[in-house]
């Protein structure tokens, strides 16, 4: 029941809004469906931890520790979203580059949006989950280009055309993997099952899953960001609305990592060999480097972000690449903060080039002066995602790099060096733009802080102590991911 | 080999070659009137060969598969992309990047690459369709290449579709086709992506008062 509820608000919620989304109450309703879908999806949570792993409807849904708590985590950011928004569109309507159509479009697609990732977090079904992260594309394509300017349109188009060859990929992986279930579990459609697959895993045919695994890292890694299949994420950052690059950032990228370590629990069962692993690995640390050298060149604050977000999913991608409990651990909760820290910071970029009336850093100064909040909130928020201590990025990074010392010698130079620039790059940048002269005026409508700073206690709780049940959840999860 | 194949997989080996025709007839099509009767044909090549494979392994659920490959495919995507062009009045002769001998050159190199991947995983494969895997690969690089090559959204647009073509014929070749729950899933996300895409051309043309996506290459790192 909960489950149904889970999916069924933000469904619900996106239909209501395509009808109401520019009444003038829109916003309201937005976050008011965006709440419930919390409030059932925290019920949802505490059923898994009392009863453990569900299988419902007909064997397609499943959830279980690992993806109930990406539910979790997806519903409360959806939420804390909404709340931004509210304001934050508020303030775009008033400068005049919204129409009522477009803001209806908004509402409806940020619901749907929410709708086809809790989809494919729950599905049990390998070829929904594909059909549900091409849906998820399809909902935010529109968004990207929502102000229709020039760059946006670019933004959206390389977005679905980048997206669509990969997603492509996907699906002829998701056909090979169905090609080698077939052959154990027969011709039906429970050969599609994640539960069944995993019960049968160590007897797939090893060398056509080694090719699906290829194609699905290739496909779903286009969404994760991984370099070289990154170009669209920091156009698709820039250009869209602040709320919705929130959410690509914090959710859509996790969702489609999820996707991939679901697909190498069963290819490290039928392989027996490291080979996802090190695939992961090796894109991952190509991911962290190639976006840590590109984070100095950047000049919109956006895509600024946008870089720094693919360097974090990179981290997390060689994370869950090195296996084992405690990187899996450490994947984990690293997907937790960044998540949460990258929303707060984007909730707070978002306020501050509404202010300066530009995403050009350069022309960006004197947040602390013009609204000590946002300023503040930037600040905090960007120390945080550098990883520094005590907050939780801190913990994970240290985590990651100290099993990869462990484990993989040979990369930590590499990494440490990474982080150092990206370090250098995005300080360098944040701190003039906070501290620093201004003549800019204050905002129409008072900036949703609250969100941000909500997001950044939670990463800094993280940081200082992991409630004994949330790391006994992460641990239960990283022990199904192996 | 001495046995003669039975008449079913020598017609399914006919619209094989049928769909590699027509796939690279895509690549080398200058016309975008052409270039979507050829996605049509496309679409009629695939839906009579899942129905020939239906027909002779009694795979009732590829009855259904046929059945959306003609609505969507054969039907309502090219009706929807007709209709399209014209209101869009777009008729013009595409620009490729590569010249087309050039690209046909890729094209063979892309045809032979394709059937050494798919030789081992067509011997695993039980199907009396197994033969035609690397003719599904093929297309779907073909498709890609196709992608790469043009300038315009709306030949671009046609070689995502026809990859996904390629795609549901590779799925038929390999395994007999996919669960239908999924089939109708995909079938939902490529009916939505063409609506959406159509909204999307509008959205193009207005702002650049052409669909050549040459317009859209602003966003560099060096801007």
């Amino acid at each position: 029941m909960e489950f149904l509820l889970v999916l069924g608000f933000p469904l619900l919620g996106g239909i209501v809004l395509a009808m109401t989304g520019h009444w003038k109450h829109a916003a309201e309703t937005n976050a008011a469906f965006s709440f419930l879908t919390f409030i059932t999806s925290i019920f949802l949570t505490i059923r898994i931890i009392e009863h453990g792993p569900q299988l419902l409807y007909d064997e397609q849904i499943f959830v279980d520790p690992l993806n109930v708590f990406l539910v979790a985590l997806t519903a409360f950011v959806g939420f804390t979203t909404s709340l931004f928004s509210r304001p934050y569109m508020r303030i775009e309507h008033d400068h005049g580059r919204l129409s009522p159509g477009r803001l209806r479009l908004y509402h409806s697609m940020f619901q749907l949006f929410i709708c086809t990732m809790l989809l494919a977090l729950t599905t049990n079904n390998l070829g929904i989950l594909w059909v549900a992260m091409e849906a998820a594309t399809l909902t935010t394509v529109l968004l990207v280009s929502l102000y229709r300017t020039a760059a946006s349109l670019e933004a959206a188009w390389k977005y679905f055309i980048l997206c669509g060859v990969g997603i492509a990929q996907a699906l002829f992986g998701t056909i090979m993997l169905y090609f080698a279930a077939e052959k154990i579990l027969g011709h039906q459609s429970g050969a599609l099952l994640w539960t069944h697959l995993n019960m049968v895993k160590d007897q797939l045919e090893p060398t056509v899953l080694s090719l699906a695994f290829v194609f699905l890292l290739v496909g779903y890694g286009t969404k994760i960001g991984l370099v070289p299949l990154h170009n669209w994420l920091p156009d698709a950052h820039a250009e869209g609305p602040t709320p919705v690059s929130a959410v690509l950032s914090g959710l859509l990228l996790n969702v489609a990592l999820y996707a991939v370590v679901r697909c190498k629990v069963l290819a490290d069962g039928a392989l027996q060999s490291n080979l996802p692993g090190q695939l992961m690995m090796g894109f991952g640390l190509l991911t962290v480097v190639v976006s840590a050298l590109f984070l100095s060149r950047q000049k919109d604050i956006k895509r600024l972000f946008g870089y720094s977000s693919i360097e974090h999913m990179g981290l997390v991608t060689f994370a869950f690449g090195m296996g084992g409990p405690v990187a899996s651990f450490a994947g984990l909760l690293h997907m937790t903060v960044h998540c949460l820290t990258k929303s707060a910071i984007f909730f707070a970029v978002g306020h501050a080039s509404q202010q300066s009336g530009t995403q050009v850093m350069e022309h960006i100064r004197g947040l602390i002066k013009t609204s000590p909040t946002v300023g503040w909130g930037l600040m905090i928020g960007s120390l945080a995602i550098l990883g520094m201590p005590p907050f939780g990025v801190f913990a994970s990074e240290f985590l990651i790099l100290t099993m990869a010392m462990q484990q993989q010698p040979w990369a930590t130079p590499t990494l440490m060096l990474a982080l150092g620039v990206a370090f250098a790059a995005i300080f360098n940048k944040v701190h003039p733009m906070v501290f620093g002269e201004t003549t800019a005026k204050t905002l129409p409508h008072k900036p949703a802080m609250f969100p941000v700073f909500v997001h950044l206690a939670l990463v800094l709780i993280l940081g200082l102590w992991i409630p004994p049940y949330l790391a006994d959840w992460f641990r239960q999860a990283a022990k199904f991911i192996g | 080999m001495t046995a003669t194949l039975p008449i079913s997989a020598q017609i399914i080996n006919l619209l094989a070659a049928a769909m590699l025709l027509l796939a690279f007839a895509m690549v080398s099509q200058r016309r975008i009137i052409s270039l979507i009767n050829l996605f049509m044909a496309q679409g009629a090549v695939l839906c009579a060969s899942t129905l020939v494979v239906a027909i002779s392994t009694g795979q009732s659920h590829l009855y259904g598969s046929a059945l959306i490959t003609l609505v969507l495919k054969v039907i309502l995507l090219p009706w929807i992309l007709h209709r399209l062009i014209h209101r869009l009045n777009v008729r013009w002769d595409i620009e490729t990047l590569i010249n087309i001998p050039m690209t046909m050159i890729i094209g063979i190199l892309l045809v032979i690459f394709s059937f050494n991947l798919a030789l081992p995983i067509s011997e695993l494969a039980g199907t009396i369709t197994r033969s035609t895997l690397g003719i599904a690969i093929a297309s779907v690089m073909l498709s890609t290449l196709m992608m790469i090559t043009r300038s315009k959204a709306v030949p671009q647009v046609i070689g995502f579709l026809s990859m996904e073509n390629g795609l549901f014929f590779a799925a038929t070749s390999a395994t007999y086709g996919m669960p239908m729950v999924v089939e109708l899933g995909i079938a939902l996300d490529v009916l939505v992506g063409t609506v959406i895409l159509g909204v999307f051309f509008f959205q193009i043309r207005d702002k650049f008062e052409s669909l050549d996506i040459r317009h859209l290459e602003k966003l560099r790192e060096d801007q």
